[in-house]
C-alpha cells in the first residue's frame, strides 16, 4: 500500500515540529526517515500512524485521506525503539495479541491463532521462545518478538521507530540484514525513522533526509550520499571537510589560497562553502603557493586499509581541521611525516552560496 | 594439550573459608526484624490469646457465638470487604484521572486524598452523621427516596469507604506513574478497543499493587472503630460493628470475653489477609513477575 503525506503542519508550543511536509511513499519499499534527534522524522512517523494528530495537511493511505481514521482502523504495524512489549504476557501471548482482539465475528480461532504465531515465530527464528516472558529475553529477541506482534494483523503499513536504537552495535548490525532480508520476503511498505546514517544507507530502498522539521532531500542510498543535494546533507551523511570562501575568477579564495575549481551559476565574490569528502582531497608536498589550501599535517593513522591523515588549517584557513584518506602507497611515496606543511587539493568540490552554507556548517560540526 | 600452568598446590575448597554474603547486614537485619515485630506486634497478640486462653472451650464458643456478636461479624466483615472493593474501583479511577491528566486543582485534589488519614476518625463519623441523618444536609434529600444511610448498615458502608480511600489511590499511583504510554499506544495499533486495552494491558499491570490497596483498605475497614461508631447507631443485631462488641464487653469488666471476640477477629482478619497475599503471589507467578 501506498502512503502519501500532503503538507503536514506539526507545532508543539513555539516549536515547529514539521514544516509543510509533503513526501511519497510508493507501494512495497523501504523508506528511510533519516536526520538529527528533534528534526521530527518520529513525529512524522507517528503522525502516518495515527499515534499524533497533524495540525494541518492531510496522510493519504492507498490514496484515500486517513486523517480521521482511528490507528486501530488504519491497519499499521508500528514497532517501538523500546519494544513496548506486554511484560505480564509471554511471547506467545504478545504476538497473539491482535488477533485475540479483533472483534468476534473476525477474530480467528485459538487453533488458527497458535498456527499464525508460531509461523510468525519461526519467520523471526524465535519459534523457542515461545513461553518465555519479556524480560528473559535479549534486546535484540525482544525487538524480533516486536515486529512479530506486528506483523500479526496482518498490517498494510510497516512503521519503525529507531527500531534497533536500544541495541548495541554488533546486534544493531545483525538486526540490520535482517530486516532487510525480511522486507525482501514479504514486501509490506515500511518506514523506519533512524538517526544512523550507516543505518538507513545499508537497509532502505529511498532515503529521506530531514532537518528542522524540512526535508532535505529524497533519494536512493547512492544518490543522497554521492550527490547531496544542500550542505546539510552533505555534513550529515559521512564525513566531511568544508572550505569557507569567495568565489574569484574561475576559482576560489580560501584565505590567502587559491583553489582552482570550474565555478558555475556563482556570481564573482559570492561567499561560498565548499565541500569535499575525505577521500576527494589529495596532498601535495612540493607545491607552490600557487594553487591548494596550506595546512600541517597533525596526525597520521595508517593501521586501516588506507590511511587517515589530520591536518590543522593554516595560512588564513587557521584552526580549521582536515581529514583526508589516501592510500597507504600514497603516504609511502609522499614521505608524510607529523608536523610536515603541505598543500591541499580537491579533486572534486561541492559549493554552495552562504546562507545555505551557515546552517550546513552547524550541522558537520 | 594441557595448558602450561605453573603447578600450584591446590587448595582444599571446602571447609576453611567460611561462606560469605556479598550483602552485608543479614544476621542484623534478621535480627532487628524479629526483635522489633514481636515487640511491636507479636507481644501484644500474644497477650490477647493468653487472656482467652482463661476461658474454657464451652464458654469461649459461647461467648463468640452470640447471636449479637455474630451478627457484628457479618456486618463488620461484609461491610468491609464491600468497602474496599468500593474503593478499589474508584480509587483506580482517582488515580487514573490524577496521573493522566491536568486539571485545575490537581494538587489540591492529590493532597485531598490523604485527608482520611489525618482526620480524628470520630470528626470523620460526627460530619458524617450530621450530613446523612434524616434532617442532615444529604440525609433530607435521600430521606424522601427510601434511602436510610445514618443508623444502619450503609451508614456503615459509607464511613469504610471513607477512612479506607487513600489506600488504594496511594499503591496504584506509582505503579500509574511508571506505565509507560507505549504501551497503549502498542495495544492501540494492534486493534484493541479502548476497554480491552484497560482489561488485557493496563489491569494486569496495576493488578497487584490494587490488590494491595485492597488488603490494606480491607484491613483499616475492619478495625475501624471512632468513624463507625457514630453513624451506625449501634441497633444491636442491625448495625454493631465488632469492634463495638468488644468495647462493650471492656465496659462491662468482661475483659476476657473481650479478648475472645478479639481472638476471632484476628483469626478471620490474618486468613483474610493470607488469601489475598496468596491471591498476589499467583498472579505475579501467572504473569512471569516472580523471578
Amino acid at each position: 500500500m501506498s502512503i502519501q503525506v500532503r503538507n503536514i503542519h506539526k507545532q508543539f508550543g513555539a516549536f515547529t515540529a514539521l514544516d509543510d511536509i509533503s513526501l511519497d511513499f510508493p507501494t512495497g519499499e523501504l523508506v528511510a526517515l533519516l536526520g538529527p534527534s528533534g528534526c521530527g522524522k518520529t513525529t512524522l512517523l507517528r503522525i502516518i500512524a495515527g499515534l499524533e494528530q497533524a495540525d494541518a495537511g492531510q496522510v493519504l493511505l492507498d490514496g484515500e485521506d486517513a486523517s480521521g481514521t482511528h490507528v486501530r482502523d488504519r491497519q499499521v504495524g508500528f514497532v517501538f525503539q523500546h519494544y513496548a512489549l506486554f511484560r505480564h504476557m509471554t511471547v506467545f501471548d504478545n504476538v497473539a495479541f491482535g488477533m485475540r482482539m479483533k472483534p468476534r465475528g473476525q477474530r480467528p480461532s485459538e487453533k488458527q491463532i497458535a498456527e499464525k504465531v508460531h509461523e510468525l515465530l519461526n519467520l523471526v527464528q524465535l519459534d523457542w521462545l515461545a513461553d518465555r516472558f519479556p524480560s528473559q529475553l535479549s534486546g535484540g529477541q525482544r525487538q524480533r518478538i516486536a515486529l512479530a506482534r506486528a506483523l500479526a494483523v496482518e498490517p498494510r503499513v510497516l512503521l519503525l521507530d529507531e527500531p534497533f536504537g536500544a541495541l548495541d552495535a554488533k546486534v544493531r548490525k545483525e538486526l540490520r540484514r535482517w530486516l532487510r532480508k525480511l522486507h525482501e520476503d514479504l514486501h509490506i511498505t515500511s518506514i523506519f525513522v533512524t538517526h544512523d546514517q550507516e543505518e538507513a544507507l545499508e537497509v532502505a530502498d529511498r532515503v529521506v533526509l530531514m532537518n528542522q522539521g524540512h526535508v532535505e532531500q529524497i533519494g536512493t542510498p547512492e544518490e543522497v550520499y554521492r550527490h547531496p543535494a544542500t550542505p546539510f546533507v552533505y555534513g550529515f551523511l559521512g564525513s566531511v571537510n568544508f572550505f569557507h570562501g569567495r568565489v574569484e575568477g574561475e576559482g576560489l579564495r580560501v584565505g590567502g589560497d587559491h583553489l582552482h575549481h570550474g565555478v558555475q551559476g556563482l556570481g564573482q565574490g559570492a561567499e561560498v562553502v565548499a565541500f569535499a569528502r575525505p577521500h576527494e582531497l589529495d596532498i601535495m608536498v612540493d607545491g607552490d603557493a600557487g594553487d591548494g589550501v596550506a595546512a600541517r599535517i597533525n596526525r597520521i593513522l595508517a593501521f586501516g586499509v588506507t590511511a587517515r591523515v589530520e591536518l590543522d588549517g593554516i595560512n588564513g584557513a587557521t584552526g580549521q581541521h582536515f581529514e583526508v584518506e589516501l592510500t597507504r602507497e600514497r603516504v609511502a611515496q609522499l614521505d608524510l611525516h607529523e608536523g610536515q606543511s603541505v598543500r591541499l587539493l580537491p579533486s572534486r568540490l561541492s559549493l554552495f552560496e552562504q546562507p545555505h552554507a551557515a546552517r550546513a556548517a552547524g550541522a558537520a560540526r | 594439550m594441557a595448558t602450561a600452568a605453573p603447578s600450584l598446590p591446590l587448595r582444599p575448597t571446602s571447609s576453611a573459608a567460611p561462606p560469605f554474603r556479598v550483602l552485608p547486614g543479614f544476621n542484623l537485619t534478621l535480627g532487628y526484624t524479629l526483635g522489633y515485630l514481636s515487640l511491636i506486634v507479636l507481644i501484644p497478640l500474644a497477650a490477647v490469646f493468653l487472656k482467652t486462653a482463661e476461658l474454657t472451650l464451652a464458654e469461649f464458643w459461647n461467648v463468640v457465638t452470640a447471636p449479637r456478636v455474630v451478627a457484628s461479624y457479618k456486618l463488620s466483615f461484609g461491610m468491609s470487604l464491600l468497602a474496599a472493593a468500593i474503593n478499589a474501583v474508584f480509587g483506580l479511577m482517582l488515580a487514573w484521572a490524577l496521573v493522566r491528566y491536568s486539571f485545575p486543582g490537581k494538587k489540591l485534589i492529590d493532597a485531598l486524598v490523604d485527608l482520611p488519614f489525618a482526620l480524628p476518625t470520630a470528626v470523620a463519623g460526627i460530619s458524617l452523621t450530621a450530613l446523612y441523618a434524616k434532617n442532615g444536609w444529604l440525609g433530607q434529600f435521600l430521606e424522601p427516596l427510601g434511602i436510610q444511610v445514618a443508623f444502619k448498615p450503609l451508614g456503615v458502608l459509607v464511613a469504610l469507604v471513607f477512612i479506607g480511600l487513600p489506600f488504594v489511590v496511594r499503591t496504584v499511583q506509582p505503579i500509574l506513574e511508571d506505565l509507560d504510554t507505549e504501551l497503549e499506544e502498542a495495544a492501540t495499533s494492534l486493534g484493541a478497543q479502548r476497554w480491552q486495552t484497560f482489561r488485557h494491558v493496563i489491569l494486569p499491570i496495576v493488578f497487584p499493587a490494587l490488590l494491595t490497596g485492597f488488603a490494606l483498605a480491607f484491613a483499616r475497614a475492619v478495625g475501624e472503630y471512632g468513624s463507625v461508631i457514630f453513624i451506625a447507631g449501634n441497633i444491636p443485631m442491625v448495625s454493631e460493628i465488632t469492634p463495638l462488641m468488644i468495647i462493650t464487653k471492656l465496659e462491662q469488666y468482661d475483659y476476657t470475653g473481650a479478648t475472645a471476640i478479639a481472638t476471632v477477629m484476628l483469626i478471620l482478619s490474618f486468613a483474610l489477609l493470607l488469601i489475598i497475599n496468596g491471591l498476589q503471589a499467583w498472579t505475579a507467578k501467572r504473569t512471569g513477575r516472580d523471578r
